[in-house]
């Protein structure tokens, strides 16, 4: 037998530990099941309640709201990464992958590649929901694709931030608070739910230099309207820098497993 | 490099799968998992490392098998380094650790097709050996159901199916047979043995002395992460007094003493006492004509019995023998008041 590391094997790995990380999903539906159940009731909840007390200059809310709410869905999938990691890697299994002849990434490579396609499951569940609510994609339908292509890049770039806590805390319940305390400010200190304006000014200069706040500013001028090239450039930023930084200290988490 | 051949032969038809290792330690913390171990296996035989719980057992298979890096010293398995040539280690290497690998949302057969695919068997070479293996380790029939509607006993053996899919020369079974019931542990002996004779080298760890007699050409005993002693099966059940043990428990514990030094003379170095359970164990080198011995002379002593028998000897035994304390998951060495008041 050779030494496999080649770029054939290492698709194959990454493709086999994606299916089986599909297959998780597939055969234990009610954890998606849940997971959209929990969006929709969310978008309902935001739209409805807060919708009508947010200031939006005369924009429906739905039709402010909804482009964030597409990426909060990638953000708070990126916590269930963790979680999801942190459960594999209490488990017996986690020895048997290490102890194969595979490409050594391709166990956390599989969840990314299962979980960015969980996302966008996800996206295309709440574009219908929003629909029913009267949200319409006002600037066609080209841009509204490449939108949803840039979160799901942004959904990939946050997911290596998942996996790095999931390796890091290797328990599911920490994995589970551990998400929290880093999500919530992202997703709610930035112009996601409310224009930033409305914000105390030392609050305003977090939420500007917060990477959800260029992402959702792309979302919205893709799906409204308006100059995307600002907050675009600083959205694809971000998506290298966090790549840049996050992959290289999970590769290294994982391989810190033998110490 | 250690050469300790032992009496164990290789065997020379198969294929260069020796496991050597010098001088390995690791430290948990301030914990000592490992000191300075040394081992050899030779190609094609089979090699148990016998000890209680927290001895060290499954962080040396951890090292052995590239899950673990070493603190110091080397280690080389079918001749590859674990460290630097890890990955080739890797390829030649099947691991059953100590609770069964195994996805409980697959079926058998997607569990093992997977195993298959991630040794780059190739698709369909997958699917062959894991119908192979399946109907070998007799799960055919639930190969297309999810394993956690496994039993305990299939779940172990579709572990082991799982380290066999791609035939390597070299198995690490760490405890395979714990929490197994009676019958499925015999199965399992059976499978462990065919590997042998398959030209495969085979490293268990085990608690149970009767398993690495059976399945065993060498056995080394380890404790606190220490070798104690290694040899073949009849070198290490001579040190405590042959295959079979006799067993006397007094009925009174407290007359422990006067029950030892009367059966002291029959038993000579290898009498062990448990005054715990007030368990007396002597080898029985005369045979059964030992036991109506033992009879007469704590009856002598008009010392009660409540249990007599011939028994084989278990971990427990060896490691009195060896350490003078029983083979113990805690380590409370304390003096024994006996064995004080034996020596004077």
């Amino acid at each position: 037998m050779r030494i496999n590391s080649n770029f054939s094997n290492a698709i194959s790995d990454i493709s086999v530990m994606t299916r089986r990380n599909m297959l998780r999903y597939i055969r234990l539906p009610q954890l998606l099941v849940f997971n959209a159940l929990l969006n929709v009731v969310l978008l309902l909840l935001f739209n409805y309640v807060f919708g009508g007390a947010i200031n939006t200059g005369g924009l429906a809310y739905i039709q402010y709201f909804l482009p964030g709410f597409l990426v909060q869905s990638v953000v708070f999938g990126s916590t269930q990464t963790s979680v999801g990691l942190a459960e594999d890697l209490s488990k017996g299994m986690i020895d048997r992958f290490r102890s194969l002849p595979m490409f050594r990434s391709a166990f956390l490579t599989g969840r990314v590649v299962a979980d960015v396609t969980r996302y966008a499951i996800l996206i295309a569940l709440m574009i219908v929901v929003g629909s029913i609510m009267g949200f319409r994609f006002e600037n066609g339908a080209l841009p509204a694709l490449a939108g949803v292509a840039l979160i799901i890049l942004f959904g990939i770039a946050l997911t290596w931030i998942g996996v790095f806590i999931g390796i890091s805390v290797r328990d599911e319940e920490t994995a589970q608070v551990a998400g929290f305390v880093w999500v919530f400010p992202l997703v709610f200190a930035s112009s996601l739910y409310v224009p930033i304006e409305t914000m105390p000014s030392w609050l305003q200069y977090f939420a500007n230099i917060n990477p959800v706040t260029p992402m959702v500013d792309t979302m919205r001028a893709l799906t409204l309207g308006g100059n995307v090239s600002a907050s675009l450039w600083k959205t694809l930023v971000w998506d290298l820098a966090i790549v840049l930084v996050f992959v290289p200290l999970a590769l290294r988490r994982y391989k810190l497993m033998a110490q | 490099m250690v050469s300790n051949p032992g009496t164990a032969q290789a065997n020379n038809a198969c294929t260069d799968a020796s496991i050597n290792a010098s001088g390995i330690s690791k430290l948990f913390g301030k914990v000592q998992a490992l000191g300075k171990v040394n081992l050899a296996v030779a190609p094609g035989t089979v090699f148990a490392l016998l000890g209680p719980n927290g001895s060290g057992k499954t962080t040396l298979v951890r090292i052995l098998t590239t899950l673990l890096i070493p603190d110091s010293g080397t280690a080389k398995v079918g001749g590859y380094n674990v460290i630097r040539e890890a990955q080739s280690v890797r390829s030649i290497i099947g691991l059953s650790g100590q609770y069964p690998a195994v996805e409980e949302i697959l079926t058998g057969k997607e569990n093992l097709e997977m195993i298959g695919e991630l040794y780059h068997l190739g698709k369909s070479k997958a699917k062959a050996r894991a119908a192979e293996l399946l109907e070998k380790f007799e799960l055919s029939d639930s190969a297309n159901r999810k394993v956690k509607t496994y039993s305990g006993g299939m779940r172990r053996r579709l572990d082991l199916a799982a380290t066999l899919v791609a035939s390597p020369p070299i198995l690490f079974l760490d405890e395979p047979t714990t929490g197994l019931d009676p019958r499925s542990r015999l199965g399992l002996w059976e499978v462990i043995a065919s590997q042998a004779k398959e030209c495969k080298t085979v490293f268990l760890t085990t608690q149970y002395l009767e398993e690495a007699d059976r399945l065993a050409n060498k056995i080394a005993i380890i404790d606190k992460g220490k070798i104690l002693r290694e040899g073949t099966n009849q070198e290490l059940k001579d040190c405590c007094g042959g295959d079979t043990l006799v067993k006397v428990r007094i009925a009174d514990r407290s007359e422990i003493l006067r029950a030892i030094n009367a059966l002291k003379e029959l038993g000579g170095d290898n009498l062990h006492s448990y005054p715990e359970t007030g368990e007396i164990t002597l080898p029985a080198s005369g045979g059964t004509s030992l036991l109506p011995e033992v009879v007469r002379r704590l009856d002598a002593k008009k010392i009660m019995i409540a249990e007599l028998g011939l028994k084989s000897p278990t971990l427990d035994d060896v490691f009195l023998s060896i350490t003078g304390h029983p083979a113990e998951e805690t380590t409370v060495v304390n003096s024994d008041p006996i064995k004080d008041t034996l020596r004077k």
